[in-house]
């Protein structure tokens, strides 16, 4: 996982461990190399390490062992204040003694900027994120939204290379989050800057990212571009932790090749699938197919596909698709998507249907 | 909204107005909500605002003078306070029969002891001529029964004094004995005055009633029996030096004329002492004009005596005017309590700060060991706390032992730490710290710790991060914390009255020695409503300086 192209990393991770009790990592042998300009996030359940590989790059929590390299250079021993680093807190953090454009001004002083100068910035700061019209408001008469995005003008206005952002969307509604998603992701490309964004939400992660790092127990699971992680997760957890998935459990029986081999499920029914993790004849696995992938109508199948049996157990209407779960091989929380075309039928509860899919798209991984 | 056309109030479905309707609606809850914060309410008018407001008024209360000696200061009234002489022999007859009431009923001490607030020595003055007054009665009473022996007899006077047509003046005596000593003199005195002898005998007959109402009353005897005071035969004898009254006694035909004519015919061998002599007699400072204003001076119903003498003034003949240098106390009291109360608020903040952030800061365990030690001292009786800094802080106390044995000091210099205003200081700052460290605490528990990263995180150092981000945020903890501690300090009383001494008390100690030692309660309640008109205006200052919404307990 850890990148080839060391030279041209901006920020970098190189065997970091952390423990906070002397027990127990936290964070296992973290190595991550980022190139300058990189939007990539973290993307994790709670607990997998991921905010606190982003305070140690912050500087607020130290590393137990292995360095953080920030241009080529260790920070290791460098204060927080001295970093340079621009941060977008959870709840904002915005000072609520002072006024939105004293928010702003408030790096540009501790730099000892002049007031003209710190006037300026803060004007084009607050007009990069849409609330010239803001600067004399507290915090608190503002609305999340609009604290949001002066969080954001304030992590930007001393314009940083590097920018951490702790869940920023968190407390934001749906609407709000997705709107606010596509600005930050346009400011970080139009600015150039560097971005390491945690997040527990995947859609956020998938949406926004150049590359997004999977954390679980203290390691990072997969680091890919999302198509990648979303098509081809490399082990379960992602494949469970992306998006919906489907699993059938069984035994590898033969390989056919590198993208093709036969997994003989716990039922007894025999499915195609691609090796991904699994290596000889023999090693138990747990296939996962999307529920998009699924195909219901066998005369789309290659020739000589396996197809199983399965019964319809509830439809869904979702407008956009169609949700139905089925019984597939004693799995009765197989879900198939479909889109709402003017072709598609509508399965009703206990129809029998055989399903199959293409082998690229069942992955056989770890068990 | 279609019904809001019109142009009338509102009305709701059944044709009243609306406002009614709910007015009606609302009553029922307002009343529950009263009957349950009833029992609260009651008990802060009963114990708060009902003693507060006793404070004010006892703090103007004047009525003693006017109600012990009425018709003396009524007849003081044409008396010029700045003349250089007593007043005249009229005022000092009506002094002798308010004094000689007075006196029975124990009474003339209270009023000497309330003026001798204002002049020192008049407590004296009244206390001894008090007593005295039955020998100036006597220098009448003795020719009088030489001359008519019946009048010896207590039967006799009840005789010549019994009628009718004289009712209204024994309820006018009545109503004086009530003003002196409130509800005392209320039921049958078993004595109906005749209005002839009233209207002849006009000071007998008021002297007579005078006793009359106190012996039967008061001492719950048969007025018909007994035999009057000393003072009733001086007013007989006061009322015969008038030509008129002697004249209407020879033409009296009621029961024992005789025995006054007796004494009208021998008015020669009745002393012709004047009241004015007699008093001088009694004591010369009765001739003293000072003691004259001062009774003038404080005879009105309610005074600004105790107010003006709060703040180092008194009143004299032309108003009030600042007291000498060496009778002044008060303002140097008032202003050592402010200046030392804000020194402690502020050896409150500079330790409690800290403290109360190590507290917020610190993991849980620890911060509940540390909340622990904050509140032990709240545990222990203030008392016990004081007197341990008693121990520490004496001569041969701990500190100084420990400082002269590390070699700070020397043996023979020891620190004076204690009865002075440092002992009050230290002392009341360890006891007052609790109140500045939890509403501190409460108010940092709220402040998140994200503030102080995003600060650093945004190029601040970590002085800068704390003075420009978290201390203004904590602000309204020391505001609440300064208000706590100063306004407890301002009346603090057990703490400085023991280890303060002479320079470390503070005005509450003084008012506690008015109230418990001098009994002079007026201005005790002078100085406390002081203390409260200042304490309530630094809040009011405090409120459009800081703002009062800034002050956060917790929350």
């Amino acid at each position: 996982m850890l990148d080839s192209t060391d030279d041209q990393s901006f920020v970098k991770f190189d065997r970091v461990q952390k423990s906070y009790d002397g027990e127990n990592l936290v964070v296992k042998d973290l190595n991550l190399s980022m190139p300058q300009g990189e939007f990539l996030t973290m993307l994790g359940p709670s607990g997998s390490g991921k905010t606190t590989c982003l305070m140690m790059l912050a500087g607020f929590e130290t590393a137990t062992h292995g360095e953080i390299l920030l241009d080529g250079k260790p920070i290791n021993n460098i204060p927080p204040h001295k970093r340079g680093i621009g941060m977008v807190f959870q709840n904002y953090a915005l000072f609520p003694h002072m006024t939105v454009a004293e928010n702003l001004a408030f790096p540009l002083e501790v730099r000892k900027l002049d007031k003209a100068t710190r006037e300026e910035k803060v004007k084009r700061a607050l007009d990069m994120v849409q609330m010239g019209a803001f600067g004399g408001r507290r915090p608190a008469q503002l609305s999340g939204g609009q604290q949001q995005r002066i969080a954001l003008a304030r992590a930007l206005v001393f314009e940083p290379e590097l920018v951490l952002m702790d869940e920023p969307l968190g407390a934001l509604d749906k609407q709000l989050r997705e709107h606010m998603q596509f600005e930050i992701t346009r400011l970080a490309h139009n600015l150039g800057i560097t971005t390491v964004y945690v997040t527990h939400d995947q859609t956020e992660a998938l949406t926004m990212s150049d590359r997004v790092a999977v954390f679980e127990d203290g390691r990072i699971q997969q680091l890919a571009p999302p198509d990648t992680l979303y098509e081809e997760p490399e082990n379960s957890f992602v494949a469970q932790f992306i998006g919906e998935n489907n699993t059938l459990e069984g035994v590898v029986t033969d390989i056919k090749g590198p993208d093709l081999c036969e997994v003989k499920l716990d039922g007894g029914e025999i499915i195609d699938a691609k090796p991904v993790n699994v290596s000889k004849v023999g090693d138990r696995t747990r296939v996962s197919i999307r529920p998009e992938r699924v195909e219901m109508n066998p005369e789309r199948l290659q020739e000589g596909a396996h197809t199983l049996k399965a019964e319809v157990l509830e439809f869904v209407y979702m407008g956009d698709i169609f949700r139905t779960r089925l019984r597939v091989a004693g799995n009765e929380e197989f879900v198939v998507k479909t889109r709402n075309a003017p072709d598609q039928v509508r399965l009703a509860p206990g129809t029998h249907v055989d399903i199959g899919w293409l082998p690229q798209d069942c992955r056989a991984l770890d068990a | 909204m279609s019904d809001t056309t019109s142009s009338g109030p509102m009305l709701a479905a059944d044709g009243t107005p609306l406002k009614t309707s709910l007015a009606r609606a609302l009553r029922r809850q307002k009343l529950r909500a009263l009957a349950l914060i009833a029992p609260l309410l009651l008990f802060v008018v009963i114990t708060f605002i009902i003693p507060i407001a006793s404070m004010l008024l006892r703090s103007v209360e004047n009525q003693i003078v006017s109600n012990t000696i009425p018709e003396a200061t009524a007849a003081l009234e044409s008396w010029d306070s700045n003349s250089d002489t007593a007043p005249d022999e009229a005022v000092f007859q009506n002094l002798f029969f308010d004094l000689y009431r007075a006196a029975e009923a124990k009474e003339h001490t209270k009023l000497g002891t309330r003026l001798n607030y204002e002049q020192t020595g008049t407590s004296s003055l009244f206390r001894t001529s008090g007593r005295k007054l039955d020998k100036v009665g006597e220098e009448w009473q003795d020719p009088i029964e030489d001359i008519a022996p019946a009048l010896k007899d207590g039967e006799t006077w009840y005789a010549i004094m019994s009628g009718t047509g004289g009712e209204a003046v024994l309820e006018a005596r009545r109503t004086l004995w009530n003003q002196m000593v409130p509800g005392q003199f209320e039921g049958d005195v078993g004595l109906t005055l005749s209005g002839e002898i009233a209207a002849m005998l006009p000071l007998t007959t008021a002297a007579y009633a005078d006793w009359a109402i106190f012996e039967a009353l008061e001492e719950e005897r048969n007025v018909s029996k007994r035999d009057p005071w000393e003072a009733v035969y001086a007013a007989l004898g006061l009322d015969m030096r008038d030509a008129d009254v002697v004249a209407a006694v020879n033409a009296y035909d009621g029961p024992h004329a005789a025995d006054l004519q007796l004494i009208a015919a021998n008015l020669d061998q009745l002393p012709d002492l004047t009241l004015r002599e007699a008093f001088a007699d009694l004591d010369e400072d009765w001739l003293d004009p000072e003691v004259w204003q001062t009774i003038k001076i404080y005879s009105p119903n309610y005074t600004s005596g105790y107010f003006l003498n709060a703040v180092d003034m008194e009143k004299g003949p032309d108003g009030a005017q600042v007291r000498p240098e060496n009778q002044q106390i008060y303002n140097k009291l008032f202003i050592r309590t402010l200046w030392m109360s804000l020194v402690i608020t502020g050896s409150c903040i500079i330790l409690g700060y800290p403290v109360a952030w190590l507290l917020a800061n610190l993991p849980m365990r620890t911060a509940n060991v540390l909340m622990i030690l904050v509140l032990l001292p709240f545990w222990t009786s203030l008392l016990v706390r004081t007197s341990a800094w008693k121990v520490l802080l004496q001569q041969q106390g701990v500190i100084n032992d420990i400082l002269v044995w590390l070699g700070f000091v020397d043996d023979a210099n020891r620190l004076i730490l204690m009865n002075n205003a440092t002992g009050t200081v230290i002392a009341m700052t360890h006891i007052l710290l609790p109140f500045m460290i939890l509403p501190l605490y409460s108010v940092m528990k709220t402040i998140p710790p994200s503030y102080l990263r995003a600060a650093k995180s945004l190029g601040a150092t970590n002085w800068t991060a704390f003075w420009r981000v978290y201390f203004p945020q904590s602000v309204p903890g020391i505001g609440a914390g300064s208000i706590l501690v100063f306004i407890l300090a301002i009346g603090y009383y057990i703490t400085p009255e023991i280890v303060g001494g002479t320079d470390g008390v503070f005005i509450s100690n003084r008012i506690a020695y008015h109230i418990s030692s001098s009994l002079n309660w007026g201005l005790a309640a002078a100085l406390g409503s002081i203390l409260l008109a200042v304490v309530l205006l630094l809040y009011w200052l405090y409120d459009r300086i800081v703002g009062i919404d800034n002050v956060k307990l917790g929350g």
